[in-house]
């Protein structure tokens, strides 16, 4: 155990800042179809990828700009969610077979990447992938800086949306008692829709952040599963700032224990936290 | 036919143990091995997942400690590899122990939740043994560890271990299902709050069967670690362990003993015909589809739809038999529940409350509750909605610990016990919305009270009985389909059923009667006069006041969770306070 400079530490920290906007910006969706639709997607991280490496893709084979995959792959995952969830409700599937199910599609689409793409390590080169700028004697790489402010841009965003549109009560409503709420006229089957297709959406929209920031591997997709858990976990089912929050705090803590530690005591932070949670504030999951 | 299967079991046992003497191809032992080896985890999975309904995806856990167990003692301390596989089932089983100690004590923590708490378990284990000296980082070598020679070969020797291990996995699976410890656990899957008020010690069970599921496990790990021959923390601790495990037992039927063998068989044979050779990506891809399709159209596994069937064709055979005369409420059908001539109320006092409190959270439902109740007397417990009559019978029976005061019953002082400790010295209650167990059949419903109710029985005696009760109830014909299948008026009657396999000295009956139509409110009358003169004490919530006064030797009346009046029933009705509780009082 050594203490790092005081450089090295604010430097891990500001590292430990933006791999929790990347936690965030894969749990916010993965939040919001568990707490509003009562359904484990294990598939947001199969979709995670799957965006990552259509962009990488786009990008690499294309020669399109990487920002403009920001634009296109998000209408296309927006039908894979909509498509998803007329399947789950048509087979009216509980919460707990929503997660064996979507698992069956993650290893779908994790074959489907290792055939398409193989087993190797893909990266996307780009040029905004090293570009990097010095603030206060501290490196702040940009693709990791677009990945946190789009995860600030979109938790305020659906947070408000939640909170002052007519959609966003109704939606609530329906997460508290859907039966009631369609007797008060909501349309649960069409709202249920959006939602599962807005979800998968901010999937392919932190997918691109992922291909920009990070290598991949087809077998990297549960790696993150724990973590993310974690942060949905932490932050609260169903709530748009709270894995915000939550990711930076996992994000941060995990970067000073490997900075004191070392790098693979890292997963101890996050999980053992969840545990911590689950144990004394189960109430919130 | 359970036991017919048991037996195929052992004997293929034997056949197969004699595989390696006759020269077969070495492929046939690694493959079997391998079957064994899924049969023994997915089996050992159900046992606390698909019994108790606790899913677990910290099977890999387990498994790891099972594998690092061996892999540290015969790798790196230098124990005999035979010597290895009791510590390796001791520290899985350990380690599952201490990790249900904490678990089964938060109540909340059940289904996706407690999935997920294994899974982190799992990850946080991992961390602990990579950076520790137990394998800190390269790997396990076990290619120098001495296999003693049980077969013809090294790789024979396992194969014999790996099919023991399985054969004896099974067996225990199936002692499980078919006794009174496995009827518990399904108790548990069914409604674990509900178990524990019939007197199911469901702490102490989740504890055992996730101990012996651990312990299974290791063994497995164990083995399998010299089998693997160089074990890592990423392959040992990978997801696929947990998810295998889950998809093998819900695609075979993981409300059966032998469903997870099943899945393990079929999925084991299509990884492998698949995976080996060009198909490998096309193998896992069909695997995750199976997973899709299975649980969209057979949620409930293999054997699942099996047994599904077998109920309806009951039900159908049911429609046959010749419907019911009113042969339970006039009493001759049911000659073995003896009645007594008359009621007798003793001076004796069976239930003694002093200054019984219950606070959810600032708000007292009941305050400050003193009173008696005596042996064979029927005690009408009545009082406006919300006044505290729930939280009462609620407390008396354990399922809320009381905030403060006294509950002794027949000289024992129950206060602050588990709720299984007051069925099991003799409570028993019924519930307003009747919580039958949902996979268990009306009979299976009534002889579960009976094995863990009261004094308890053996499973087979409380079978029995439990036919005469069910008879009692009026429900024979109905004895052996699903609670889903009864009306209102029927369910009511199995609860009814069920409290009176405990044999109870103290009923406590949860408006039995709302919902009931005119003839049916009689009806249930006869019935618990009839309860009474077996010489079971009563105490009988209700809001239909002409069944209060008819069966009622005393009345208590609550209001806003405090004691207001007690006495004859005509007296507290006259009693000025009782009316203004009901009634509300004039602004003169």
């Amino acid at each position: 155990m050594t203490f790092p400079s005081l450089n090295l530490l604010l430097q891990s920290i500001l590292s430990g800042v933006f791999i929790g906007g990347m936690y965030s910006l894969i749990g916010l969706g993965l939040g919001l179809s568990w707490g509003l639709l009562r359904q484990i997607n294990l598939a947001h991280f199969g979709f995670v990828f799957l965006s990552a490496y259509l962009s990488y893709h786009m990008v690499s084979v294309w020669g399109l700009d990487p920002l403009l995959t920001l634009l296109i792959l998000p209408p296309f995952f927006f039908a894979i969610g909509v498509a998803q969830q007329w399947l789950l409700s048509r087979f009216k599937i509980s919460p707990f077979n929503s997660l064996l199910v979507t698992f069956g599609f993650t290893v779908m689409i994790e074959s489907l990447i290792q055939y398409v793409w193989t087993a190797d390590f893909r990266k996307l080169q780009s040029a905004y992938g090293e570009e990097k700028f010095k603030i206060a004697g501290l490196f702040v790489p940009v693709p990791e800086l677009l990945t946190l402010l789009l995860a600030i841009l979109f938790a305020f965003g659906v947070w408000a949306a939640m909170r002052f549109t007519d959609i966003g009560k109704a939606m609530r409503a329906m997460a508290e008692d859907g039966p009631i709420a369609a007797a008060f006229g909501i349309n649960q089957r069409w709202l249920s829709l959006m939602l599962s297709g807005t979800c998968v959406a901010l999937a392919s929209i932190a997918g691109v952040c992922f291909a920009l920031t990070f290598t991949l591997t087809p077998t990297q997709i549960f790696s993150w599963v724990g973590v993310v858990f974690a942060v949905v976990m932490l932050g609260g089912l169903g709530s748009a700032l709270g894995p915000l929050v939550a990711g930076i705090i996992i994000g941060v803590s995990e970067a000073i224990a490997m900075a004191i530690f070392a790098p693979s005591w890292a997963p101890i932070v996050s999980f053992s936290l969840l545990i911590l949670m689950l144990l004394f504030r189960p109430g919130r999951a | 036919m359970n036991k017919a299967i048991v037996s195929g079991i052992v004997a293929a046992g034997i056949a197969l143990s004699t595989l390696p003497w006759l020269g077969a191809p070495a492929f046939w032992e690694s493959f079997l091995y391998l079957l064994f080896h899924w049969i023994i985890l997915a089996v050992s999975w159900n046992i606390l997942s698909g019994y108790t309904g606790y899913f677990s995806f910290g099977h890999g856990a387990f498994f790891g400690a099972g594998i690092y167990g061996t892999a540290y003692l015969a790798g790196t301390v230098g124990w005999p590899f035979l010597a290895t596989l009791p510590a390796a089932v001791l520290v899985a089983a350990a380690l599952g122990v201490a990790l249900g100690a904490v678990v089964f004590r938060v109540a909340s923590v059940r289904g996706e939740l407690f999935a997920l708490l294994t899974l982190a378990i799992t990850f946080v284990l991992a961390t602990i043994i990579l950076n520790t000296s137990i394998d800190g980082g390269p790997g396990i070598y076990l290619l120098g560890v001495d296999i003693p020679r049980l077969g013809p070969s090294p790789a024979a020797s396992l194969y014999m271990l790996g099919l023991v291990s399985a054969v004896a996995t099974l067996l225990i699976s199936y002692w499980i299902y078919a006794s009174k410890f496995g009827a518990g656990l399904f108790a548990i899957h069914d409604d674990e709050d509900v178990a524990e008020v019939m007197g199911v010690p469901t702490y102490r069970f989740k504890l055992y069967a996730l101990a012996i599921s651990c312990g299974l496990v290791g063994l497995a790990g164990g083995i399998h670690a010299v089998f693997i021959s160089y074990v890592t923390v990423s392959e040992t601790f990978s997801i696929t362990v947990p998810l295998s495990v889950v998809l093998m037992s819900i695609l075979g039927g993981s409300r059966h003993w032998i469903g997870p063998a099943v899945g393990a068989v079929f999925i084991t044979c299509l990884l492998y015909f698949f995976t080996s050779g060009d198909f490998a990506v096309f193998g896992r891809a069909m695997v995750g589809l199976i997973l899709v399709v299975v649980i969209l159209f057979m949620p409930t596994g293999v054997l699942g739809v099996f047994t599904n069937w077998r109920h309806a064709r009951r039900k159908q055979q049911a429609v046959v038999e010749p419907p019911p005369s009113h042969e339970g409420v006039d009493g001759q059908a049911a000659p073995v529940v003896r009645l007594a001539a008359k009621p007798v109320i003793s001076g004796e006092v069976l239930l003694q409350v002093r200054g019984l409190t219950k606070s959810f959270a600032g708000l007292k439902a009941l305050d400050d509750v003193t009173l008696e109740v005596r042996k064979g007397e029927i005690l009408g417990l009545i009082g406006p909605n919300g006044s505290g009559k729930s939280t009462f019978i609620n407390v008396v029976s354990g399922h809320f610990k009381s905030t403060a005061g006294e509950i002794v019953f027949d000289g024992k002082t129950l206060t602050g016990l588990d709720a299984h400790r007051f069925a099991q010295a003799g409570i028993a209650r019924t519930y307003q919305i009747p919580r039958p167990f949902g996979h268990m059949t009306v009979l299976e419903n009534v002889a579960m009270v009976g094995m863990f109710g009261g004094e308890g029985m053996s499973r087979a005696e409380a079978m029995k009985q439990a036919e005469e009760f069910v008879a009692f109830a009026g429900l024979s014909h109905r004895a052996h389909v699903l609670p889903e299948d009864l009306n209102l008026h029927q369910r009511k009657f199995l609860e009814l059923a069920r409290a009176l396999a405990a044999r109870p000295k103290l009923l406590m009956l949860d408006e039995v009667l709302s919902g009931l139509t005119p003839s049916e409110i009689n009806e249930a009358i006869e019935m618990i006069q009839r309860i009474r003169d077996r010489g079971t004490t009563i105490i009988f919530v209700e809001h239909v006041m002409r069944a209060v006064m008819a069966l009622t030797d005393r009345i208590v009346v609550l209001n806003y969770g405090g004691l207001i009046a007690q006495g004859a029933a005509v007296d507290v009705m006259n009693d000025e306070q009782v009316k203004a509780a009901y009634l509300g009082k004039a602004h003169a």
